[in-house]
């Protein structure tokens, strides 16, 4: 039987996080009537922190990481969750009414129906995309065109629930019709995995698990040095338009609208540049 | 008392009921004929069946020898046996990428060139295996634990071999904890998740299960992820039964 007193330190202890618990989410929501224990609080707080919450494909992470980056610069007390996943994935978060401010897709196919719905505000394409093929170093000298895919012995790509999937699809289609023969077949025959979102096919290359993957060339830009890139020729390619929006009752509204305005500016176009993707339309490359 | 023990159960009762209720049978009949169902269900039976062979043959001797067995090495072993139970599903997955991926532990001994298990059925099973075995060597261990040793110590001074011994003595006595176990263990394979997504990836027919085929379903077509929800929900509340009607039996013999 344990000591009495070391229980009653667990309750103390208990009691102690709850107190904590319940102080940290009264801040959160802006509620200074229910203090916290005054002791436990930081003496002097600037404004109470401001999370900015931002739905993003996956594709998107190292160009909207740095964006942020640049907006809590801008901000003091800004913090920005990111929840990057496919863009499908988000969506379905979304119709169920998770919470956020800023959602990006890389297709319209899934921000379309929320933009109908009412859900999120106007969508405005920010950034094109296009797909390249990751092959991992081991088996480079095999594979160095679009027309050598069935020469890797693992292949990975995106599940067509996936914006990544129907694109590749869409690349495999034209590839069948442009080399014709068995392609088509030989490729799906290699197919080992076909996963939810492109990091993850991404992740499968770099783990030197499959031989090949589709992805965009942006993730390329991103897994450079762990994996050579094979381009896919510009006919048989395709036009990946990401669209952004800010979601219908965001709690940050302003700030969200702040960070759209970043993604779509000299700066933040300079980042998605840099990360491998293309401006939003041609129009905008030009002075 | 009675206030939060039924608060906690009306918890625990409701997302189950709500899934239920929220299901009709036409509705459950017309999503069971959406494309990825079929592929997903027969292979969840197949892999889950070999996988459970494999536990319950090489998992009954394994418990068996850690019953023997009371040393302080063998504690450690039976630790180290039940690992997996804690270890989160998504890092076994990463383990076993690890031991038997193309760049695994393993890869210089047992594959020859490039060659893998990972993203193959056969990664199914052992992703399966390796969650669920844990489940039914606990279980049998403390089945053949619970055996009087006065009836072993009987069997021996008749002059039956050890191995004989163990398959007509010992076993027949652990069953129903056995059986529960197995039960059990069969669940939790049926069930399993991350370690294949990320052992075995997600390829309709091949590596996705019934798990993975709602979770992509999900994203596409809710009540097909809905219907197969229902009905992986009724056979491991089946599964449930019979474990529970096992070890009671096992519970009333000993």
């Amino acid at each position: 039987m344990p000591p009495r007193s070391n229980l009653l330190g667990w309750v103390r202890a208990l009691v102690v996080g709850l107190a904590l618990i319940v102080g940290a989410s009264a801040c959160d929501r802006g509620a200074p009537t229910v203090a916290p224990v005054s002791s436990l609080a930081p003496a002097a707080a600037p404004a109470a922190p401001t999370e900015l919450v931002v739905f993003a494909a996956a594709s998107l992470r190292e160009p909207f990481q740095a964006i942020g980056e640049q907006l809590v610069n801008a901000h003091a007390g800004l913090r920005i969750a990111y929840n990057f996943a496919g863009s499908q994935e988000l969506r379905t978060q979304l119709d169920n009414g998770a919470h956020a401010d800023v959602f990006a897709s890389a297709d319209q196919a899934n921000m379309a129906p929320l933009e109908k719905a009412g859900r999120v505000g106007a969508a405005m394409a920010f950034a094109r995309n296009q797909l390249v093929i990751a092959v991992a170093p081991e088996s480079a000298t095999r594979i160095r065109a679009l027309a050598d895919l069935p020469l890797a012995q693992r292949i990975v790509i995106g599940a067509p629930e996936a914006p990544i999937g129907r694109y590749t699809e869409t690349v495999l289609d034209n590839a069948q019709r442009a080399f014709g023969g068995q392609f088509r077949r030989a490729v799906d025959a290699h197919v080992v995995s076909r996963e939810l979102n492109v990091k993850q096919v991404l992740a499968k290359v770099t783990l030197g698990e499959a031989d090949a993957a589709i992805v965009y060339r942006s993730d390329a830009v991103a897994a450079k040095g762990k994996v050579v890139v094979v381009a896919i020729p510009p006919e048989l390619n395709v036009d990946a338009s990401y669209p952004i929006a800010s979601v219908t009752g965001a709690t940050n509204a302003t700030l969200g609208r702040a960070f759209i305005e970043l993604v779509r500016s000299p700066a933040g176009q300079t980042q998605l540049v840099q990360a491998g993707f293309l401006p939003a339309a041609p129009t905008f490359a030009g002075p | 008392m009675l206030v939060p023990g039924g608060a906690l159960l009306v918890f625990l009762a409701l997302p189950p009921l709500s899934l239920l209720l929220s299901t009709d049978v036409s509705q459950l009949f017309a999503a069971l004929s959406h494309p990825l169902v079929g592929p997903a269900l027969r292979l969840s039976a197949f892999t889950t069946l070999v996988s459970l062979a494999l536990v319950v043959l090489l998992g009954t001797p394994l418990a068996w020898l850690l019953a023997q067995a009371r040393s302080k090495p063998v504690r450690a072993l039976e630790t180290l046996a039940q690992l997996p139970i804690v270890m989160p599903p998504a890092v076994a997955g990463i383990a076993l990428l690890f031991a038997f991926g193309r760049r695994g532990l393993l890869s210089g001994v047992v594959y020859p060139r490039g060659q893998s298990v990972a993203f193959t059925t056969l990664a199914v099973i052992m992703a399966e295996t390796f969650v669920s075995a844990p489940f039914f060597v606990q279980a049998a261990l403390s089945a053949f634990r619970r055996i009087d040793p006065g009836l072993l110590l009987v069997a021996r001074s008749l002059g039956a071999s050890p191995l004989r011994i163990f398959v007509r003595v010992a076993v027949p006595l652990a069953l129903p904890g056995l059986a529960g176990g197995a039960a059990l263990s069969w669940a939790r394979s049926l069930g399993e998740f991350g370690a294949t997504l990320m052992f075995a990836g997600n390829l309709a027919g091949k590596t996705q299960t019934l798990p993975l085929a709602i979770y992509t379903a999900l994203e596409s077509d809710l009540p097909a992820a809905q219907a197969l929800s229902v009905l992986l929900m009724g056979f491991a509340f089946v599964l449930l039964v019979v474990m529970r009607a096992a070890l009671r039996r096992s519970g009333a013999e000993s």
